[in-house]
Parts: C-alpha cells; sequence; structure tokens
C-alpha cells in the first residue's frame, strides 16, 4: 500500500512540476508576446551576452531532463505495481536508436563528403603532387569502404542481436580460418599501400641531379614570424650563410667572403617558372617552424642549425588556378605548419607561378642582398651605381660582382 | 556455489580484520589499499579531464568567435584574456596543457592508473599488489606532478606553451614565447614525477601479475583486461625512462648552458652561444615514448571493452588467443613506429620509408581487434548497459580514428597531412574519443566493484548518446580542414582568405563542443552521487565470469574473506550450450558442469578427458541440449 501512495505522491508531484513548468511557460510567453506588442524591438543583444542567462537556460535544461526522469520512473513503478512487465523496454531502444545512429550517420558521412568535401584545396599543382592525391584517392576509397562496411556491421549486430530472454547466445569462441583470412587480408592491402607510398617516397625525396637541367635553386630562412626568401644570382647557387655574422643590416648571416653570396638575391615573394624543378633549401634562424605549400604537397620542418631540402615541379601557373579554381583572387600561399609562437597563425607568403618569361622579366628586377652598407662591413669596394634600367640590372649587377672579385682576389 | 555461499559470511570475517586500526588518513589518504588508491586515481583522473575539457572549451570559443569579446573570459582569466578576448600567448598554453592533462593525467594515469589498481589484484585473485607502498607512493607523485602543472597557471608568465610534444628549441628559450619560461619549467618537473609515478606504477603490476595469481590462474585464463594492463606496463617501464632522459637534458639546456638541442640560434639579433646540438634529438627521444604512450592510452581501453562487450554480448570473446597476440604484435611494433611523427621533421629520408612500413604493418593486430569485436557481437544476446554502449561506441571510434592512421602512416600523404587539423581529428577519435569511452566504460562497468552502489544506468543513457554524437560532430569535420591545408594549432582563422569559408564550421564544432561538455554534466552528477546515494550493487550485477564479482560487496582489505577461490577455467564461457545458466564464473570446477564441458577445455588432460568422456556414456546426451 505504501508503494502505491508513493507513486501517487510522485504522480501528483511530477504533474505538478509539470504544469507549474508550462504555466510558467505560457505565462513567459505570454508577456513576451505583450512585449513584444508594446516595443516590438527589444534589444536582446545584452542578455545573450551575460553568462548567467546561458546557466539559467542550462539549468532549466537539466530541470527538464530530471522531469523527463521522473515521469519514466514513475511510469515504470506503475507498470511494476500493475504487475505488467517493465514499462521500458531499453534494449530495444538502444538497438533502435543505434540502427537510427547507423543511417542518419551514414548520411550525414555522405553530405560531409559532398559539401565539405567540395570545399578542399584543388587538385595538386605540382608532379610529384599528382602520384601523392593518386595515391591519396585509392587510400580514400579502400578506408571509405572499410568504414562503412565495419560500421553497418557493429550498429547492424547491435539491432539484429538485441537482448531477448527467450534467446541465448551462440557460443563460437574462434574460427582459425576466419581468424588468418581477416589477418591476411588487411595485410595484403596494407602491403599495396606501403609498397605504391614507399615508391611515391622515394620519387619525392631521392631525386637523380639532370647536369644539364639542374633546378631552381630558392633559399627560404624562417623566423618568428616571417620569411626570407634567398634566390640565387647569375651562378645558380646561393651562397654560405654563418650564423654568427647576423647583424641588423646582414638579417640572415650570409656570409659575402664567399663569392657566390654576392650575386644572391632577395625577394619579397616567391615566384617559380612552371614547368620547371624548383630546389627549396630550408633553414630557421630560431625556432622549429614548417614550410607548408599546400597546393604543392610540399611541406618540410625548417630547423636550426640544420638545411633541409625539398624538389618539387610546379605545373601549373597562378593564372591557370585562378580559371581551374573560378576565383580571380586565388594566390597560392606558404605558411607555417609547426607551432613557434604567438605569431604561428599569420605567417605567409605568397608563391607566383609564371611562365618562364614572366620569371626571367620578374628576377632582373630582384635587389641585391649586398648592399652598401654591408660592402662596408665585409671591406669589400663600394660598388658603382647600378644603371637604373630594369632589365639590366642583373647583367650589371654581376659585373659588379666580378669587379669585387677582382678586387678580392688581388 | 560453495564460493557463493561463502561470501555471506563475510560480514563475520570483517571483524577479524579489525587488527590494524584504519584512520581517517590511513583509509582515506595515504591508503595502501589498492582499491583506495584506484578511486584515488579515478577521482583525480576525473577532476584534471574536467579542468582539461574546460580549457577545449576556452579555446574552441576563440576559434568560433575570433573577433567577439567575451567579458566573461576576463573575469576568471585576467590579463590572458584582456577585453575578453584570450591572447594568443594564451592560447597556445591552453592547447598545451590540454594536451599534456588529457594524455598523460587522464588517459595514462586516470584510465591504466584506476583499472589496472582495482582489477589487477582482483580479476588475478591477489590480496593486494606486489607492493602496496610503492603503489601509494605512485599515486602521491601523481598528484604531485598533476598540482605542479595546474600551479602554472598562477605564475607571472603563464603555462608551457610548446605544444604538448614540447618541442625545442621553442621550449627551451623563454625569449621565444613567455611559456617557456617558470611555466615549462614546472611542466618538465611535473612530468619527471608524472613518469616517477607511472613506473613505480607499471613495476607494480607486471610483478603482481606475474607472481600474485590465485591456483589455477594460468596466464591463459587471464581476463582480457589483464593482459592490456600487462603490456601496458611493459610499454610504459620500457619507454617513460627515455622521455625522461630527454626531459633532463632538456633541463641541462635550459638552465646550465648546454646545447643538446640547441644550434646556430639567432633571436632576432641576438645570437645564443649554444653550437652543436640537434631539435631533432628530441623528437626521436620524446617520440621513442610518445608513441608507445599512444597505445599505453589505448590498450587499457581496449581490454576493458573486451571485457565488457563479452560479458553484455553474453558470448565468449572471439579469438581470444587472437586478441592476446594482436596486443601482443602492438606492444612490440610500437617501439619501432615512432619515426612516423617526424615524416617531415628534416629526418633522414630513408627513415621516413622505413617507419612508414612498420607503421602500416600494426594496421594489422588493430584491424584484427576490430573484427573479433564485429564477430562477438555477431549472434550476441547483446544488454546495452551503459558501459556495453561506450564500448561500442569506443569500436566505432577506433574504426573511424583508425581508418585515417592509413592516411597519416604513409609518409607520402603524411607531406600535405602533417601537423593539419587531419591530423587533429584522427587522434581525437582513435586516442581521445575512443580511450575515453574506454574508461567510461570502465566507470559504469566496475563502478558497483569500486563503490558498493549502482549508478543511473538512465542517466548513463543520456550521457553516452549525447557524448557519442557530440564526439562525432566535433571531430568529423575538421578532417577536412586538415584536408584544405588548415594547419592546427593557429590561433584564429582570420588571417588567411581561404580559411575563412571554415568559420562557420568552427562555430558549429565549437556548440558542438559545448554539448559535449555539458553532457559531462550527467556523469559527473551520476558519478558522485551514486557513490553515496546509488542503489546497493547486488554480488555480481552483470552476471560476469571474472574473479573480482566474487569478492564481497563491500571492500575489506585483502579482497576476499578465508581463502582467495581456485580458478578453474577461462573467464569466457558465456552462453555454453548445455549449461542451464547463460555464464559460468572462473571459480566453477569442470567436474560440476559436465553437461556443458567441451574436449577443447581440459587442454589436452588425457586423465580429464577420459573422465568427460565416461561420464558422457553414463549420461547419454538428451536433445535440445541449449
Amino acid at each position: 500500500m505504501s508503494l502505491r501512495k508513493f507513486i501517487t505522491n510522485k504522480t501528483t508531484a511530477a504533474l505538478a512540476v509539470l504544469l507549474t513548468v508550462f504555466a510558467n511557460t505560457s505565462v513567459f510567453a505570454q508577456d513576451a508576446a505583450a512585449g513584444a506588442a508594446a516595443a516590438p524591438k527589444v534589444d536582446m543583444g545584452e542578455v545573450y551576452k551575460s553568462v548567467i542567462f546561458y546557466v539559467l537556460v542550462f539549468l532549466a535544461i537539466c530541470l527538464f531532463i530530471a522531469i523527463v526522469g521522473k515521469a519514466i520512473r514513475v511510469y515504470e513503478l506503475s507498470r511494476e505495481a500493475q504487475g505488467k512487465p517493465v514499462g521500458i523496454n531499453w534494449n530495444r531502444v538502444h538497438a533502435s536508436l543505434f540502427a537510427l545512429f547507423l543511417v542518419l550517420g551514414l548520411y550525414g558521412v555522405y553530405w560531409e563528403y559532398t559539401v565539405h568535401g567540395a570545399m578542399l584545396l584543388p587538385d595538386a599543382a605540382s608532379v610529384h603532387g599528382e602520384r601523392i592525391d593518386k595515391m591519396f584517392n585509392l587510400t580514400l576509397i579502400i578506408t571509405t569502404i572499410v568504414f562503412v562496411v565495419t560500421h553497418i556491421l557493429l550498429f547492424g549486430f547491435s539491432y539484429v542481436y538485441k537482448y531477448s530472454a527467450k534467446r541465448k547466445a551462440y557460443y563460437y569462441p574462434h574460427n582459425n580460418t576466419i581468424e588468418k583470412i581477416w589477418t591476411i587480408v588487411p595485410a595484403l592491402v596494407l602491403t599495396v599501400l606501403v609498397l605504391m607510398g614507399f615508391l611515391t617516397w622515394r620519387s619525392i625525396f631521392y631525386k637523380v641531379e639532370d647536369p644539364n637541367n639542374k633546378p631552381l635553386q630558392i633559399e627560404v630562412t624562417s623566423e618568428q614570424f616571417k620569411w626570407s626568401i634567398r634566390y640565387p644570382g647569375a651562378d645558380g647557387v646561393v651562397g654560405k650563410k654563418n650564423y654568427k655574422l647576423t647583424t641588423a643590416s646582414n638579417t640572415l648571416g650570409i656570409d659575402f667572403k664567399d663569392l657566390k653570396s654576392r650575386d644572391d638575391l632577395m625577394a619579397d615573394e616567391m615566384v617559380i617558372p612552371v614547368g620547371k624543378s624548383v630546389k627549396l633549401l630550408l633553414m630557421s634562424k630560431d625556432v622549429i617552424h614548417s614550410f607548408y605549400l599546400p597546393h604543392f604537397r610540399v611541406q618540410l620542418n625548417t630547423v636550426p642549425g640544420m638545411q633541409t631540402i625539398f624538389e618539387f615541379t610546379p605545373t601549373i601557373t597562378t593564372a591557370e588556378m585562378q580559371q581551374k579554381t573560378n576565383d580571380p583572387n586565388f594566390k597560392y600561399l606558404f605558411y607555417c605548419a609547426k607551432i613557434c609562437g604567438s605569431g604561428h597563425y599569420n605567417m605567409q607568403k605568397v608563391v607566383r607561378v609564371v611562365s618562364q618569361k614572366e620569371y626571367d622579366e620578374w628576377i632582373a628586377e630582384q635587389k641585391p642582398y649586398l648592399n652598401d652598407d654591408l660592402r662596408k662591413q665585409f671591406n669589400l669596394p663600394v660598388a658603382p651605381k647600378p644603371v637604373e634600367a630594369g632589365s639590366d640590372s642583373i647583367a650589371t649587377d654581376s659585373a659588379a660582382v666580378k669587379t669585387n672579385q677582382m678586387a678580392l682576389n688581388k | 556455489m560453495s564460493t557463493i555461499a561463502l561470501h555471506d559470511e563475510h560480514n563475520h570475517d570483517h571483524a577479524d580484520h579489525g587488527h590494524h586500526k584504519e584512520t581517517l588518513i590511513s583509509k582515506y589518504i595515504f591508503s595502501m589499499d589498492h582499491k583506495m588508491i584506484a578511486k584515488q586515481f579515478l577521482v583525480t583522473g576525473i577532476i584534471m579531464a574536467v579542468i582539461a575539457m574546460g580549457l577545449s572549451i576556452l579555446f574552441r570559443i576563440q576559434l568560433a568567435w575570433p573577433d567577439k569579446s567575451f567579458p566573461f573570459l576576463e573575469t576568471f582569466l585576467g590579463k590572458w584574456a584582456e577585453g575578453g578576448r584570450i591572447k594568443s600567448d594564451f592560447y597556445l598554453a591552453l592547447v598545451t596543457i590540454h594536451g599534456t592533462i588529457m594524455v598523460f593525467f587522464v588517459l595514462t594515469a586516470g584510465l591504466s592508473g584506476t583499472f589496472s589498481n582495482l582489477l589487477i589484484p582482483l580479476q588475478i585473485g591477489a590480496r593486494d599488489m606486489a607492493s602496496p607502498f610503492l603503489n601509494m607512493l605512485s599515486y602521491w607523485f601523481f598528484f604531485t606532478a598533476c598540482v605542479i602543472m595546474m600551479a602554472s597557471f598562477f605564475i607571472q608568465t603563464g603555462p608551457a606553451s610548446g605544444g604538448w610534444t614540447v618541442y625545442p628549441p621553442l621550449s627551451a628559450l623563454p625569449t621565444a614565447i613567455p611559456g617557456s619560461g617558470m611555466g615549462m619549467t614546472m611542466w618538465l618537473i611535473s612530468m619527471v614525477l608524472f613518469v616517477a609515478s607511472s613506473l613505480m606504477g607499471g613495476i607494480n603490476y607486471v610483478s603482481t601479475i606475474l607472481n600474485m595469481r590465485t591456483k589455477g590462474m594460468d596466464l591463459w585464463k587471464m581476463p582480457l583486461t589483464i593482459w592490456a594492463f600487462f603490456l601496458t606496463a611493459i610499454l610504459g617501464i620500457l619507454s617513460f625512462p627515455v622521455l625522461v632522459a630527454g626531459v633532463v637534458l632538456l633541463v641541462f639546456d635550459r638552465s646550465f648552458g648546454t646545447s643538446f638541442y640547441l644550434s646556430d640560434i639567432v633571436m632576432g639579433t641576438n645570437i645564443l652561444p649554444n653550437e652543436g646540438g640537434s631539435p631533432i634529438l628530441w623528437q626521436h627521444l620524446f617520440w621513442f615514448l610518445g608513441h608507445p604512450e599512444v597505445y599505453i592510452v589505448i590498450m587499457p581501453a581496449l581490454g576493458i571493452s573486451s571485457e565488457v562487450i563479452s560479458v553484455n554480448s553474453r558470448k565468449p570473446i572471439f579469438g581470444y588467443h587472437a586478441m592476446v597476440y594482436s596486443l601482443i604484435g602492438i606492444t612490440v611494433l610500437s617501439f619501432i613506429v615512432w619515426g612516423h611523427h617526424m615524416f617531415v621533421t628534416g629526418m633522414n629520408p630513408l627513415l621516413g620509408g622505413v617507419f612508414m612500413i612498420t607503421t602500416l604493418i600494426i594496421a594489422v593486430p588493430s584491424a584484427v581487434k576490430t573484427f573479433n569485436y564485429l564477430a562477438t557481437l555477431w549472434r550476441g544476446n547483446i544488454r546495452f548497459t551503459p558501459a556495453m554502449l561506450f564500448a561500442i561506441g569506443l569500436v566505432s571510434f577506433f574504426i573511424s580514428g583508425g581508418l585515417t592512421g592509413l592516411f597519416l602512416g604513409n609518409a607520402s600523404l603524411d607531406i600535405n597531412l602533417h601537423d593539419t587539423y587531419f591530423v587533429v581529428a584522427h587522434f581525437h577519435l582513435v586516442m581521445g574519443s575512443a580511450a575515453i569511452f574506454g574508461m567510461l566504460a570502465g566507470v559504469y562497468h566496475w563502478f558497483p566493484r569500486m563503490f558498493g552502489r549502482m549508478m543511473n544506468a538512465k542517466l548513463g543513457y543520456l550521457h553516452f548518446w549525447l557524448t557519442f554524437i557530440a564526439a562525432y560532430l566535433v571531430f568529423f569535420p575538421l578532417h577536412f580542414l586538415g584536408l584544405d591545408g588548415v594547419p592546427r594549432r593557429y590561433y584564429a582563422f582570420t588571417e588567411f582568405e581561404f580559411m575563412k569559408k571554415w568559420l562557420t564550421v568552427n562555430v558549429f564544432v565549437t556548440w558542438a563542443a559545448i554539448m559535449a561538455a555539458l553532457a559531462q554534466v550527467a556523469f559527473l552528477w551520476n558519478f558522485f552521487y551514486s557513490i553515496f546515494k546509488g542503489k546497493v550493487a547486488p554480488q555480481n550485477p552483470w552476471e560476469s565470469n571474472t574473479l573480482e564479482w566474487t569478492a564481497p560487496v563491500e571492500h575489506l582489505h585483502g579482497n576476499w574473506p578465508g581463502e582467495i577461490p581456485t580458478v578453474y577455467r577461462w573467464p569466457y564461457d558465456y552462453s555454453k550450450p548445455g549449461h542451464d545458466e547463460d555464464f559460468i564464473p572462473q571459480t566453477v570446477p569442470f567436474s560440476q558442469t559436465m553437461r556443458s564441458n567441451l574436449p577443447h577445455d581440459f587442454e589436452g588432460n588425457t586423465e580429464a578427458e577420459k573422465i568427460q568422456q565416461d561420464w558422457e556414456l553414463a549420461n547419454p546426451v538428451t536433445e535440445n541440449k541449449g
């Protein structure tokens, strides 16, 4: 009897609470409606900003959940008291939820693949990048199949084999044949992936240099939080550096005693000719950064005290990419991908891929690192003022270097 | 039956244990009882998890609304969030400490520490750990490590902020980032204490498992939980010291002017005197621990889920031996894959190729485990207890996150995915969510064993569904940011034109993360409320076979009154045909289950086989056995 009393108490209590809540909300609604009628524009901005508002919302949700919980409890107890089978078959509920989750989840995955999948990087703009993309697609197909099949099995089994008092599970401790199969099959698939990955990796990092077609050297030096780009001059080789020579005017610590340094050029952006192999010489002044050039599938850390090298060949010019992506403002960028301090999130430079002709014009306009200040520092004779004519400056500059060299060789 | 009868007498036995007087301090604080230490690990782990989750919500707010001001942030964080906006340095501190706490304090100590301590003695039939004192020290070193780590929030320069991997030179030079000052020193001290703690724990676990198993409990009769804890402990013992070595060298570099990791460094125009070191060295030392650490995190979770799935499917775990061998395979392989974290760090490309091969091989034992879980569910009789829900969730995360590992383990693909959000999504699914779900499955499953009370199942259901859905909503979209080339640890996406299209995704992910965080309130309430007010637990609430459920509900030092039970069979005799119940505890001898014995059970013991044959001849099988 006391149980019954308890239930009635609970029921009344729950009902009372429910009533109050509904009454309150309807009152609030009426208030709000009245308020809306009186003053149509109430600025709620401040309210939405206050923490207390959200805390109250959360508490209201908790209260709601508690009420639902109590209601379920009341329902179950009343079923029990009436001698009926348990109120809610939770095993069935969860099994159905898993089935629902499977369907909605697979739809969600499809949605992600098509919607967010369409927002990704365009196709690789480099020779090795195309191989990487191929591998990526193969891996994506394999993993997607495995993902979908295993999830259908996982949630499908959960749905089909939910608990039933009438049934007994099937005693099935092992089956060596099946186990062998599902050891060997993944091993084979992985062997294919490993082999392809290994060969791709080798083709990226083990390049045989063609003496007739030497790659274009570009040196990139990172520091907190900027990049410096150095192009070799006419000799095609960037000169030596020594970090101990770093000063305010020689921020990279270039050793101008090395003849190869003297014709080196500095650049604000990276401009590379399409179809020509580029050899990036990566250095860091202070902490580790990472040179990340995603459109070309290029990434390598820049490490203080150690030069790292990445070689790639761009295949699509910026202009072509602007057409391909249908975005007239499209720019290739490289930026930092290794945590390096407070400015890590904004450490970028533009890369322009252009035709050989445009490149030649551009490189001719770039200024040499070696300026009069530095000449004094290195006790080099100050060069005559270069002629103020765009395309000639490179020639004059190398001429200047030659005179310097002669001066030095004395 | 005899064992069950025995427990009814435990009240009488309890008096016998009065001889060593328990004070409040010796019982609850400096306890040497493995069960109490397990609870200490668990509660500390939960508190740290809540803190780390809070930190993640803070930086998620920053990512979702980079240019909005939140005055309450300034109220809490002061100068680190001036004008209600989190500062860039502090953002990095948040991600660093979030990672450190989650990986080490929650998923290593909170998971392995809790369940190794609780289950090793109880499931192998020992009265306590091999060295209870060392066990107590292990907890207190861990606790001190937590306190020091948290204390770094209260110093002028803020906590360590070089990422949880603390790569030098960033972590070695206070001029590079303020967090590398005092905060980093505290991080290093905390980590040394933590490693000492896990070594003491690990040595204890290994020696207990090897030496203190009860009669009949040979290695191949151990539950998979114990196998997982055993191999995890071995991994920890062999890899954690390497981290200490690395940490000590870093301390030397930072404080005594050595150059193990530093060379050729110029801060602005300030030329540092260090010469000859290599930052790559730290990465090798760190990841030599760091990668096994990933398995230290996930293997206990896999062990727990094996047990939970088997119990609640009412079926033996499929391929018990294969499960053990794949754990052993993972253990061995995990030592030779660390280089896959370093494909693009400038390590010799030759090594990249080698590490790629070993890394992809490790996918084989992982695949075997997954398929075995699926086969265990097949034709089971599945009871969806909260623990079972979380175990199924774990399998789902393990698949999803494991598959993306095939991309990252492939050196060629890693070039473009390294240090992007793809990595973030990958490891948050496979080791974050999966391991957390393993831990939660363990908590729901063994709560009755820990506290003698039941947790509220319905709140558990709510907790599971909210968390499961929210975790996928948070981490699934992040893959696509990575595939678009968005690097991780970016304070704001505002400086890049192409990242702006992801801002709405960031807002969505943050709301999902907040939902996941709030869902944990259901757990926390349930957990702490049930400790005191939960329904009193029955002896064996899940009708499980393992030994821990034969110990009395009310804890006593020494676990079993009277003799420790003897083990006769493996732990997975669920739904064995011929037996009237759908489970046969390990303590039931074969002589009591003649009808259900299989030839395989006797492991080639001809005498026992003969007895069985004779019995079967004498008692011909009546049809409809099952």
